[in-house]
C-alpha cells in the first residue's frame, strides 16, 4: 500500500461557540486523489486553511509524511513538500505570470539569502518554473503582468505556483472555480498525470471533475464527515443524496 | 516608601492614566472606526493646553475657558475632516502618516505664531484649590481628584454612548461594515465627521483640564503623542476598553519608576532612565502578545 | 521614461555633480555634501517603505547612533580613524536594528509604524536624558576622521571638496550596492513580502528572516549616513535622533518617488532646497513645509518621478 501523505484525526475549529469544523478524520495516500465535497459552509475551506497552516486547529492533530505538523506555520508546511493552492486568487498580482512561477520555483533554494547575483541567472530555478508554467497553459503568457489575465487564466498562475514548488502534496482548493470549459479539461487531464505521484486532496464543487478524478470521496456537511468512500459509493448513498447531491444546484 | 507617599503616588499614576486614556481613546476610536491614523492627535492635546492657558487669560476664568476650548476644539476637529482627514480613509497607511505629520508642523508652527514659544502655566481655578489631608503630613491637591473624576465621568459617558445608544450602535456598526451601514440610509460620512470631532475634543479637553498641572510648553504634544502610541499598543488598536487598562498600567509604572530607585548589586541604576520604563512594558508586550492586550488577533 | 534615457540621464547628472566642486562656491558644495547624506538616508528608508512595505516611523534612530558612535570614539582632540569608526558605527547602528527589528517585526500595519515610532524614541531619551553622550548639549568632534593607508592618506576630510567626493562616492556605491542586491534572489524575495506576505509564507519562505536581514541593513546603511553627516558638522546632539527627522526623511522617499532608489534622491534634494527656499520667505518656514508635506501626501502618491513617467504598474518588477 502506498505511503500515506496526509492524515488528520479528529481535527476540529471552533470559533467561539461555533464549529466550523469538528472532528474530521480522513487521509490521503501518495498516488491518491481524495476529494472534499460538500455545499457551501460545509467547513472545506477551514479544513484546507488548517491542513496548509494558514489556520490554527482547536484540537485535533495534522500530519505530513508521519511528521505531526499540527501547530506548524505555512512555510514550514510548504517545505516539508505541500503545495496549496487558493479557492480566492492569491497571487503577486503586479509580476508577470512567469515572474510568479519563478518566486514560487525559488523557494525550493536551501537559501534566498543571496545578494549579489541576478534573480534571473539562477537557470535550474528558470526551468521549474517554466515548467510549471507550461503544464498550467500559460506558457504564451509568460510575461504578461498577472493583473492584465483574465480570471481563468489568473486561476492558471495560481495552480503554476503550486505546481512550481514541485510538492509531494497537493492541497487545492477549487482550482477550478472560474475556469470555462477548455480550461477546465485541461486541468483535469493535468490533475489525472499528477495523481500518480502525488498525493492530491481536491476541494471542488464540479462535480464531473470529481468523479472523473477522485479515488475517495469526502462529504462534509456543517463541518463534520458525513460519509467517506469510493466514488460509487457516495453516489449511491442515499444520506449522502438527500444532503448534497440530490435536489442541490451544482455549482461549475 | 511611608504609606503616605504610596497613596500619593497612587493617586497620582491614577491620575497621569485616566488622562492618557482620554488622549489615546481618542487616538483609537478614530483608527478603529475609521481606519485613520492620526500622527497629530498630539498636537490636538498642545492645542488644548495652549487654548486653556489663552482663554482663562483672556477670560479672567477657567470655568468660562473650558466650554469655550471644547466648542472650539470640536469646530477644528469638523473643518480638518471635512477638508482634509476625509481624502484619507481608503489610502495606504504611508499617506495618512505624511499628512497627518504635515499637520503637525503646521500646528506647530502656527502655535509659535498665535502664542510663542514659552513655557506657560495656567493658574489652578480657585474652588478648587484646597487639598485633602491624606496622612498627618500629606495632603492631596483636590484639582489632581477633580481632573481623574472628570475623566472617569468622560470615559463613562464614552462607554453609555457607544454601547446603550443609537449614535454609538452605528458608530461600532461602521467600524466593521461602512457599506452596509450606508446602504441603510445612514450618512456614514457624517458619522466619521462626528467621530474624528470627538477624538479631537477629548484630547484637546484632557490637554484644558491637565495644564494647570502639567505647564504649558511646545514639546508636549509630540510627548504624549508617543506616550498615547505606546497605550494603543499595549492596548491594541481599537480597543478603548484596552486604552483604559494600558493608560493605568503606564500611569502606575511611569509613576513609581520615577520614584522607585533600582538597586543593583549597589549601583543605582541610572534614575534619568526610568522613563524608559514603559517602553521595556511596550516591547514585553510585543513579545507576549504583539496585537495587544484586547487587540484583534492578526 | 525608457529606461536607456534613465540612465543617460543618471549619467548626465553624476557628470554634473562631479563637476560641481570645480564650478560652485562653498555653499553649494556643502549644501549638495549635505544632500547626498540626505539621499543616502533615504534610500536605506525606501529599501524598507518602498521595496518591503514596512513603514518605519524611526529610521532617525540608527542614522542618530551612528553619528554618536562617531562622536565617542574620537578622541578628545585627535582624529579617529576612519575604518575602524565607521565600521564600528555601521556595526551599532546594525545592532541596534537588528534587535529592534525582532521586537517590531512581531507587529505590522499600523503597529509598526507605531512602535518603531516609540522605541525610537526610547532611544532618543537615551541620549537626551543622560549623561552618556553629554545630553543635551550633545558631543563635538572637533577633528575629522583620518584614512591612512600605509602612511598615505588619500583625502583629507577637513577639505570640504574632499569630504563632498567621500560621500558622492559612498551615495554611487549604495545605489549601485542596492540596485545589485534588488535584482538578486533576497531582493525578489522582498518584492514579494510586499506584494504579498501571506502567499510568500505559504510558498514556505520564512519571512520574518528576511524582512529582519532587510531591517537591518537598511540600518547599517542609515548608519552610514549618520556617520558621513557627523563628520561634516563636526557635532552630535540629540537632534539627530529626533522624530522629526525620521518624518523628514519619510517625506523625502515619498516626494522623489517610492520603490524607486532614484525617487529618495530626487526627494532629498527637493526637501531640502524646499526647505531653504521656504526659509527665505519666512521664518515661519515650517508652516510652508507642512502645507507642502500634506498637498505632497494627498496630490503626489507617486512623487516627483511618478510625474516623469505613469509606467504600467510593475513593470519594472516585471522582468525576472
Amino acid at each position: 500500500m502506498a505511503e500515506v501523505a496526509l492524515r488528520t484525526e479528529r481535527l476540529s475549529k471552533r470559533f467561539g461557540g461555533l464549529a466550523a469544523v469538528a472532528d474530521v478524520t480522513l487521509d490521503c495516500r501518495m498516488g491518491e486523489v481524495h476529494a472534499v465535497i460538500g455545499p457551501n459552509g460545509a467547513g472545506k475551506s477551514t479544513l484546507i486553511n488548517m491542513l496548509s497552516g494558514d489556520l490554527a486547529p482547536t484540537s485535533g492533530t495534522v500530519a505530513i509524511h508521519g511528521r505531526d505538523v499540527t501547530a506548524a506555520t505555512a512555510d514550514r508546511i510548504s517545505r516539508l513538500g505541500v503545495g496549496r493552492s487558493y479557492q480566492k486568487t492569491n497571487v503577486f498580482l503586479p509580476f508577470s505570470a512567469f515572474e510568479n512561477a519563478r518566486l514560487a520555483a525559488q523557494s525550493r533554494l536551501r537559501s534566498s539569502m543571496r545578494f549579489l547575483r541576478p534573480s534571473g541567472r539562477y537557470r535550474q530555478v528558470n526551468e521549474t518554473a517554466a515548467r510549471a508554467l507550461e503544464l498550467a497553459g500559460l506558457s504564451a503568457k509568460a510575461d504578461v503582468p498577472v493583473a492584465a489575465l483574465s480570471h481563468g487564466e489568473q486561476r492558471q498562475v495560481e495552480i503554476a505556483m503550486t505546481l512550481a514548488t514541485r510538492p509531494t502534496v497537493l492541497l487545492l482548493d477549487e482550482p477550478l472555480a472560474g475556469m470555462g470549459a477548455e480550461e477546465s479539461r485541461r486541468i483535469v487531464a493535468l490533475l489525472q498525470r499528477l495523481a500518480k505521484d502525488h498525493a492530491i486532496l481536491l476541494v471542488e464543487h464540479d462535480m464531473d471533475a470529481v468523479f472523473a478524478v477522485a479515488d475517495t470521496l469526502t462529504v462534509m456537511v456543517n463541518g463534520t464527515v458525513l460519509e467517506s468512500g469510493p466514488p460509487e459509493t457516495i453516489r449511491a448513498s442515499r444520506t449522502v443524496q438527500e444532503a448534497y447531491l440530490g435536489g442541490e444546484e451544482v455549482h461549475a | 516608601m511611608s504609606l503616605g507617599t504610596f497613596l500619593v503616588q497612587l493617586l497620582n499614576s491614577v491620575q497621569y492614566g485616566l488622562l492618557l486614556f482620554l488622549v489615546a481613546s481618542g487616538l483609537t476610536l478614530i483608527f478603529g472606526i475609521m481606519g485613520v491614523i492620526n500622527i497629530a492627535h498630539g498636537a490636538f492635546y498642545m492645542i488644548g493646553a495652549y487654548l486653556a492657558w489663552s482663554l482663562a487669560g483672556q477670560l479672567g476664568s477657567f470655568w468660562l475657558a473650558l466650554p469655550l476650548g471644547i466648542a472650539l476644539s470640536v469646530i477644528l476637529g469638523l473643518a480638518l475632516e471635512w477638508l482634509l482627514i476625509n481624502k484619507l480613509y481608503d489610502r495606504d497607511h504611508l499617506y495618512q502618516v505624511l499628512l497627518t505629520y504635515g499637520l503637525i508642523l503646521v500646528f506647530e508652527e502656527l502655535r509659535a505664531i498665535l502664542w510663542g514659544n514659552d513655557v506657560h502655566g495656567v493658574p489652578i481655578p480657585e474652588q478648587l484649590k484646597a487639598s485633602i489631608p491624606l496622612t498627618e503630613n500629606l495632603s492631596y491637591p483636590v484639582y489632581r481628584l477633580f481632573i481623574s473624576g472628570v475623566c472617569l465621568a468622560v470615559a463613562g459617558l464614552m462607554y453609555w454612548v457607544i454601547q446603550k445608544t443609537r449614535l454609538g450602535m452605528i458608530v461600532r456598526a461602521g467600524a466593521s461594515n461602512r457599506d452596509m451601514v450606508q446602504s441603510l440610509g445612514i450618512d456614514i460620512g457624517f458619522v466619521y465627521r462626528v467621530v474624528f470631532a470627538v477624538g479631537v475634543a477629548l484630547a484637546a479637553f484632557a490637554g484644558m483640564i491637565a495644564a494647570p498641572v502639567s505647564s504649558v510648553f511646545p514639546g508636549m504634544g509630540g510627548q504624549v503623542l508617543i506616550i498615547c502610541f505606546v497605550v494603543v499598543v499595549i492596548g491594541g488598536v481599537g480597543s478603548v476598553k484596552g486604552a483604559l487598562v494600558a493608560a493605568l498600567l503606564i500611569g502606575l509604572i511611569d509613576t513609581f519608576g520615577k520614584v522607585i530607585e533600582l538597586d543593583i548589586a549597589g549601583f543605582n541604576v541610572l534614575p534619568e532612565l526610568s522613563g524608559m520604563s514603559v517602553y521595556l512594558l511596550m516591547a514585553a508586550v510585543l513579545l507576549w502578545r504583539p496585537q495587544g492586550i484586547f487587540g484583534a488577533r492578526p | 521614461m525608457s529606461r536607456r534615457l534613465g540612465w543617460i540621464a543618471g549619467l548626465v547628472a553624476l557628470a554634473a555633480l562631479v563637476a560641481l566642486p570645480f564650478l560652485a562656491d562653498k555653499f553649494y558644495v556643502q549644501l549638495f555634501t549635505k544632500i547626498l547624506i540626505m539621499a543616502i538616508f533615504a534610500m536605506s528608508l525606501d529599501l524598507l517603505i518602498g521595496y518591503t512595505g514596512l513603514v518605519s516611523f524611526g529610521h532617525a534612530a540608527f542614522y542618530g547612533v551612528a553619528a554618536y558612535t562617531l562622536a565617542l570614539v574620537t578622541p578628545q582632540y585627535e582624529a579617529a580613524s576612519m575604518w575602524t569608526s565607521l565600521l564600528l558605527s555601521m556595526g551599532v547602528a546594525a545592532l541596534l536594528a537588528f534587535l529592534i527589528g525582532l521586537l517590531v517585526l512581531r507587529t505590522s500595519g499600523i503597529y509598526f509604524i507605531m512602535v518603531t515610532l516609540a522605541f525610537a524614541q526610547m532611544v532618543y531619551f537615551v541620549f537626551h536624558d543622560t549623561k552618556l553622550a553629554g545630553g543635551s548639549d550633545g558631543i563635538f568632534i572637533y577633528v575629522r576622521p583620518v584614512l591612512e593607508v600605509f602612511g598615505w592618506k588619500p583625502f583629507d576630510l577637513e577639505q570640504f571638496r574632499d569630504l563632498y567626493f567621500v560621500v558622492l562616492g559612498c551615495a554611487v556605491g549604495v545605489f549601485l550596492l542596492l540596485r545589485m542586491m534588488l535584482g538578486s534572489l533576497f531582493g525578489r524575495v522582498i518584492a514579494g513580502v510586499r506584494v504579498n506576505e501571506h502567499r510568500m509564507r505559504s510558498l514556505g519562505y520564512p519571512t520574518f528572516r528576511y524582512k529582519l536581514v532587510c531591517f537591518t541593513l537598511a540600518g547599517a546603511i542609515a548608519g552610514l549616513a549618520g556617520w558621513l553627516s557627523a563628520v561634516q558638522f563636526g557635532v552630535v546632539n540629540p537632534d539627530f535622533l529626533a522624530w522629526h527627522l525620521s518624518g523628514s526623511v519619510i517625506m523625502m522617499v515619498i516626494l522623489g518617488g517610492m520603490g524607486t532608489l532614484v525617487g529618495p534622491m530626487i526627494g532629498a534634494a527637493a526637501m531640502m532646497l524646499a526647505e531653504i527656499g521656504f526659509q527665505e520667505v519666512t521664518e515661519h518656514w515650517q508652516l510652508l513645509m507642512g502645507g507642502f508635506i500634506v498637498l505632497v501626501a494627498l496630490l503626489l502618491p507617486k512623487g516627483l518621478l511618478g510625474l516623469l513617467a505613469p509606467k504600467p504598474e510593475g513593470k519594472g518588477a516585471a522582468r525576472g
